[in-house]
């Protein structure tokens, strides 16, 4: 096992390595084929236009819209930007309330909480334990004057799939904008904008083999949704996102979604073979907790708490792995994973939580060092634990009077 | 300094070394003469160290021990102070600060928390040493 490529990636929900054939297809649109396409006046120009489009068309075939929809952008965390300031701020006469989750990527919390600061509203839905947010409880939360809903498709840290379709349902009828962060659901789950009743949905290239700094949104035509802008300039994008488009990037994001769309079915039958064998491998284990649902979750996504060992210690403990913790106590304020205790997880459980993110690249000999290896350094760490040793002695640890520091 | 893996994880060779052989962990007999137990921290902020310390004849320290729940410095900053406190009286013990941990340990700023929680856990060993045995010649009654 020594010779094995160290660390092994488990790490995919974070990013994804481009793939050879959208690094290949990518190259010479930086070389040979420089051309602005914006360029009107000459053939640089028409053939960077011609190749942008038929990747606007890829993204939109990933997703079933048109391609007219889809408006290019920085990556997800600008598409969440735009479409949520663009459409608070369009719209902002019909209301000023905003309804969105809890579990929620920073990108659309954090925006949110700029529109609060300039006047808007808004309501953090609690998800349920399993991390699904209950449509009941969603509808129960709008009001007359609520004007946008924003819901992610797939939960980044623990891969939960939110019924969107049920959500666009409800939006539909009372008259609300649906946008839908959908950065982690490209390639892993079906995403039909035929069907689903959503407004405005956000992607990333490089959660799903392509490159960073390349995203869409999707912006729907009929019934037509308006933006105000928020990057200003040439007009590029109708309008709605100026600057000079980067061509080898909106190339490697189309020929990714393309493959993504072509091979999906069979890579996520696989990814999820390699998911229960880790599960499968990790069951035995004491005091071991699955975060977020299993059943309405992307294959690739497993995210556990190891209780009794601190989050930062197990990664340290398995330097051979490249996973995420759900505990930033690395940052001075010691914080657990807010999507963790937002499903009602105590600290000590999101302090000790391990995202893994199978991909592309990941082989069963690679789940099965990651599984002997689990075993083996948190055994040693729980034999280094106060808390397993008080757990093992029948202490509840909830009756303890800690001293806080 | 040599940076392992993931953001903001910066860990010195010492850190390291403490972190993958650390120096007497473990636990003594509950009613083994000469024990005092310290008790810091709490699970919701990351950290419990648990230090142990046995008191031998003259009231010097002859052993410790130490369970800790936390990140890798609050492990080898507890792991470090077991070696340090053995062979010093309870005084000497307590005279040991924060800083020279963190110092010895080259704990970045984030960090420094867990220096303090390790001379936080050798005062609470002392003080239940003291609540329990009274002060140092009680351990040498103790001890005939």
């Amino acid at each position: 096992m020594t010779d094995r490529k160290m660390p092994i990636y488990l790490d995919y929900s974070a990013t994804t390595p481009v793939d050879p054939r959208v690094a290949d297809k990518m190259i010479p649109w930086l070389t040979e084929h420089f051309g602005n396409p914006a360029s009107r006046s000459h053939a640089f120009g028409w053939e960077a236009e011609e190749a942008v489009e038929n990747a606007r068309a890829e993204v939109a075939k990933l997703v079933n819209c048109d391609a007219k929809e889809i408006v290019w952008t920085s990556g997800a965390t600008e598409s969440n930007n735009l479409a949520i300031k663009g459409a608070a701020h369009f719209y902002a006469a019909k209301g000023k309330h905003i309804v969105t989750v809890k579990t929620e990527h920073k990108a659309v919390l954090d925006t949110v909480r700029e529109l609060e600061r300039v006047g808007f509203e808004a309501t953090y839905l609690e998800p349920e334990p399993s991390g699904l947010v209950d449509p009941a409880k969603f509808e129960a939360a709008l009001r007359p004057d609520t004007i946008l809903a924003s819901v992610m498709m797939v939960n980044n840290e623990i891969g939960v799939i939110q019924p969107i379709a049920e959500f666009g349902e409800i939006l539909r009828r009372k008259g609300v904008l649906f946008h839908v962060d959908a950065a982690q659901a490209t390639g892993k789950v079906p995403v039909d904008l035929a069907s689903l009743k959503v407004d405005l949905m956000s992607f990333s290239a490089h959660k799903t083999y392509g490159p960073k700094g390349i995203g869409a949104l999707y912006v729907r035509r009929k019934p037509r949704v308006r933006l105000e802008a928020q990057m200003h300039g040439g007009g590029h994008e109708k309008g709605m996102r100026s600057g000079t488009l980067a061509t080898h990037q909106i190339i490697g994001m189309g020929e990714a979604f393309r493959l993504a769309r072509l091979e999906m079915a069979t890579e996520n039958e696989r990814i999820r073979m390699l998911r229960d064998r880790l599960l499968d491998g990790l069951k035995g284990m004491e005091e071991l907790y699955v975060n977020g649902d299993l059943e309405h979750r992307v294959p690739h996504n497993l995210n556990v708490s190891f209780n009794f060992v601190e989050g930062e210690s197990l990664i340290m403990g398995m330097k051979e792995l490249a996973v995420s913790s759900g505990s930033a106590c690395t940052s001075a304020s010691l914080e657990p994973s807010y999507v963790l205790r937002a499903l009602g997880r105590n600290d000590e459980l999101a302090h000790s939580s391990i995202r893994f993110t199978i991909g592309r690249w990941t082989t069963e000999a690679d789940i099965d060092f990651a599984v002997k290896l689990l075993h083996e350094r948190i055994g040693k760490l729980r034999e280094m634990s106060p808390l397993w040793e008080m757990y093992k002695e029948g202490i509840d640890l909830n009756t303890v009077q800690w001293a806080a520091h | 300094m040599r940076v392992t893996e993931g953001k903001h994880m910066a860990y010195s060779e010492k850190v390291i070394d403490h972190y993958e052989h650390p120096r007497n962990v473990g636990s003594f007999a509950k009613d083994e003469e000469g024990v005092a137990t310290g008790m810091v921290g709490a699970p919701a902020c990351g950290d419990v160290m648990k230090l142990q310390i046995k008191v031998g004849a003259g009231g010097i320290i002859e052993d410790a021990k130490f369970k800790t729940y936390g990140c890798g410095s609050a492990i080898a900053s507890s792991s470090l102070v077991t070696e340090w406190v053995k062979g010093k009286t309870l005084d000497e013990a307590g005279g040991i600060r924060n800083t020279q941990i963190a110092e010895e340990l080259a704990l970045p700023p984030v960090k420094i928390h867990c220096s303090i929680l390790a001379e936080d856990a050798i005062k609470a060993a002392i003080a239940d040493y003291r609540k329990k045995y009274g002060e140092e010649d009680g351990a040498q009654k103790a001890a005939d």
